[in-house]
């Protein structure tokens, strides 16, 4: 079959107060994985949701071939063989792996031949290495296997064109090179691939064609042969030199800030969420968990926080046992959610209301709550921090998901915490401010103990003092970073593989 | 062609000013049809609202009576909205607040100094409404019962608890058959402006409202209230007592309610009789919608739909026309606008269908 080019021409598209992209040409090969390369905020997703129908541009076409399309709805896109899976699925979760695929289609108009629509998913299964059961449903698929019905989705919409935002932040690496066997076997077959994402190794060792938006341009079209070095991508992206890396001067350990004994609890469905945990964060250390998303640790922290209950064991904070269901003194504890616009932030209160939600008290006087001091004690955070926004009293929901995390992060790290609690600290975050949170975790380890929860290894590895790997609820094990022989152990512990200790 | 409807990313200012404008006159148009139903001329009808609510000095001051139970229970039920609470129960509270101040009129008020009698039966009234509405604020935030329902309900006891009070032990025993207590002693009146109806329940509402106001910019209430309101999980995350704001905002809510049944047992009728649950904690759930939960606006609104009330009175005595009518227009107005709602958060396109490129699911 003929494949036409898809071209995007000086794309431009304002939000209130951002102009997220600006004259953007894009040209998208057929056969290519082609890899959209960004800051947070830099226009990515922004850019394909105009491609994929989702958004309008305010100025500039589409051009499918010679002509031009207009596209309404993500389905006029599809129509035109363009789909999207979005960083959050789509997926219903209590109906079966078919069932979703079929979701949505004009036809079956009453009956549904399940075999029929079974036996063609296996088929695309198999020719793409999509493993994954029709039958299943979905609550019963690790996100990395839902993240496969939602590809499976637009593959049995026979859509030429697939566009995945950030497909890796959920997986682990073993899932990621399958994920990466996959597109390869996509783009094989003649289809376009556009993976949005910041992760420069991935860049490298996937696509064809590298595209880099810098605050809503485009500063580079490249491919990976004329990428001199990592370094050089980088600077493109971030528009300065970056280095990953971090300094970590000794600390000496001080007193424990927290502490579990032996502390369970359930999830949402009554599930065992986490299961005999025992650990303990001294002041001065950086102590890890390293999981795969869905092993317990959101629910672990969230216990912790006196936001779900524990159903049994001992917690300590800052040397005091802490009562069943008790929140944490939020003024000597920092806690950084992993759903941070979801419940860290106030989409229509300005930025101060936002700065302060976690240290209103310290502005409030008998009763009295006082703005004028509450904004000129957070004013200085926005350039600190790098936050880009128009300025103080702009509200929340103006600022780009990577702002908005830093604001977060601003506001936890800022108020001196004994305690801080981070959860993916860098999740959606590019190297440029991966880096800073990255140093300035480091150095809040002198006044206080860390606790991080992350599913990012590299992460873990360059900041952890002591690691403790979680699995099903599970903690596998815990050990010190300065033991070399342990860390190739932690890709297979996170998978649950418990292998022999060495010698 | 094909209307498509687009979300705005933010909900836009004009169209929301611009859809009030407009709901108005659809609002007075659907009247218009009422009139003419009725068989009567709606412009003509329309004049003598006007000039019945406007026309001369009295007419406006009692606008002005009406409004102050309509700006009580506006406030009443724009706080616990606020913060996602729904307290449907303005009329329940309303009538329990005029018991407890009725209760210190009459059976107090010979043992206190006449000074004092105001502020008692203010505070008895603020208290029994506040009471009354934190039975159904436990309710929700102790068991998460639904407080629509409760409140609701609610309304129907005390209304009959108040029917039997006046119907039966405390009926006025000097008095004829109409169903009321005895007059209150005149300490326990409400001071009227001269030559006027207007008491000083007016200063209640418009201080209540201007507190409110400023209490929920510049307290570490209104902060949390604001938090709440936004973002509860937000506010859990913060560490905020939620389950406690709730049990206050609903105390709050009925002892505003109960402060307009104080204010008019004590500033017009002189006793608790019928006549005083006529529907204003219902109008109020209005008033706190065409006000989007701004206090200040209340204030606004609630002197509007006091205009349409007495204008409407005159419908029945000039034209009799059923006085109902500026009820229905009350009822047509909160349907527009929350139908012009709808066209601040969306933008609605008229697009023309363009051909799509050959398709590709023939083929593949």
């Amino acid at each position: 079959m003929a494949q036409t080019v898809i071209r995007m021409e000086g794309i431009t598209k304002r939000f209130p107060g951002v102009l997220a992209n600006d004259r953007i040409d894009l040209e998208i090969e057929p056969g290519k994985i082609h890899a959209l390369l960004g800051e947070n905020g830099a226009g990515k997703t922004t850019l394909m949701n105009i491609l994929s129908g989702r958004y309008r541009p305010d100025e500039g076409e589409i051009l499918a071939g010679p002509k031009p399309v207009k596209f309404n709805s993500p389905r006029d896109a599809l129509k035109s063989g363009i789909g999207m899976v979005h960083q959050h699925f789509m997926l219903v979760s209590n109906q079966t792996v078919a069932e979703n695929i079929i979701l949505g289609l004009p036809t079956p108009r009453f009956f549904l031949h399940r075999a029929k629509v079974e036996k063609e998913v296996e088929k695309l299964s198999r020719t793409y290495g999509l493993s994954v059961n029709p039958q299943a449903t979905i609550d019963e698929l690790a996100l990395g296997q839902q993240q496969r019905v939602e590809i499976l989705k637009l593959l049995y919409r026979n859509a030429e064109i697939l566009i995945l935002d950030e497909p890796t932040a959920v997986l682990t690496p073993s899932e990621i090179e399958e994920l990466f066997t996959t597109l390869r076997n996509i783009a094989k077959e003649g289809k376009s691939v556009i993976f949005i994402t910041h992760k420069l190794e991935e860049v490298m060792e996937i696509a064809d064609r590298i595209t880099i938006l810098q605050r809503g341009r485009v500063v580079a079209h490249l491919t990976p042969e004329e990428v001199e070095s990592r370094r050089e991508l980088a600077r493109l992206m971030v528009g300065r030199e970056v280095v990953l890396k971090v300094e970590k001067e000794p600390v000496s350990l001080g007193e424990v800030v927290l502490e579990l004994r032996d502390c369970s609890g359930f999830d949402d469905r009554g599930h065992q969420a986490f299961h005999r945990i025992t650990f303990a964060v001294r002041r001065g250390e950086i102590f890890s968990i390293v999981g795969v998303a869905g092993n317990g640790q959101s629910e672990l922290v969230a216990a912790i926080m006196g936001l779900r209950p524990m159903s049994s064991g001992e917690l300590l904070v800052l040397g005091r046992p802490v009562r069943k269901g008790a929140s944490l003194p939020r003024e000597s504890v920092g806690y950084v959610p992993e759903d941070r616009i979801g419940t860290g932030s106030l989409p229509n209160l300005d930025l101060v209301d936002n700065l302060i939600l976690t240290s209103y008290s310290q502005f409030c006087r008998r009763g009295f709550f006082r703005k004028d001091v509450a904004r000129k004690g957070v004013e200085g955070l926005l350039p600190k921090f790098h936050i880009m926004a128009p300025n103080i009293h702009a509200f929340a929901r103006q600022l780009s998901g990577g702002n908005l995390q830093k604001l977060i992060l601003a506001r936890e790290l800022s108020k001196g915490p004994r305690l801080l609690i981070a959860e993916q600290p860098t999740h959606g975050l590019d190297i440029g401010a991966t880096e800073e949170v990255w140093v300035e975790l480091v150095k809040q380890r002198e006044t206080a103990g860390i606790l991080l929860v992350s599913g990012d290894l590299k992460e873990v590895l360059s900041l952890s003092d002591r690691i403790g790997v979680i699995f099903r609820g599970r903690l596998m094990d815990i050990f010190s970073t300065e033991d070399e022989d342990w860390i190739e152990e932690i890709g297979p512990l996170m998978a649950g593989v418990r292998q022999e200790r060495k010698r | 062609m094909k209307l498509t409807l687009e979300r705005r990313l933010v909900p836009s200012k004009s169209a929301s000013w611009g859809g009030l404008g407009l709901s108005i006159l659809l609002a007075l148009i659907m009247g218009g049809v009422v009139f003419l139903s009725a068989g009567a001329n709606p412009f003509k009808a329309y004049g003598v609202m006007f000039l019945g609510a406007f026309g001369d000095f009295y007419n406006i001051s009692e606008v002005l009576v009406k409004a102050i139970p309509l700006i009580l229970c506006g406030l009443a039920i724009a706080i616990p909205a606020k913060i996602l609470i729904w307290n449907i129960g303005g009329e329940g509270q309303l009538a329990v607040g005029g018991i407890g101040s009725a209760a210190v009129a009459l059976f107090l008020s010979p043992f206190l100094p006449s000074p004092l009698v105001l502020p008692s039966m203010i505070l008895a009234g603020f208290l029994a409404g506040g009471f009354w509405a934190s039975a159904a604020g436990f309710l929700k935030a102790r068991m998460g019962v639904n407080e629509i329902l409760t409140t609701l309900m609610l309304n129907y006891v005390a209304i009959y608890w108040m029917e039997n009070l006046y119907f039966g032990p405390w009926r006025d025993p000097t008095g004829t058959g109409f169903p009321g207590t005895a007059i209150f002693p005149e300490a326990a009146w409400l001071p009227r402006f001269p030559q006027t109806r207007v008491h000083l329940g007016l200063v209640f509402g418009v201080l209540a409202a201007l507190i409110l106001q400023w209490a929920f910019f510049r307290t570490r209430w209104g902060y949390e209230m604001r938090v709440i309101g936004e973002n509860p999980k937000a506010a859990r995350y913060a560490g905020m007592n939620i389950t406690r704001h709730i049990l206050w905002v609903m105390f709050l809510s009925g002892g505003l309610a109960g402060l307009a049944g104080m204010a008019e047992v004590s500033g017009i009728h002189y006793r608790l009789q019928q006549g005083l649950t006529v529907g204003y904690g219902y109008v109020g759930i209005i008033v706190a919608w065409l006000s989007r939960l701004n206090p200040m606006a209340i204030i606004v609104v609630g002197l509007f739909l006091a205009s349409l009330l007495v204008g409407g009175d005159q419908l029945q005595s000039v034209m009799h026309l059923p006085s109902a009518v500026g009820l229905v227009l009350e009822g047509t107005l909160l349907f527009f606008v929350l139908g012009s709602d709808f066209l601040a958060r969306y933008r609605i396109k008229l697009t023309t269908q363009s051909r799509e490129p050959p398709s590709k699911e023939q083929g593949a």
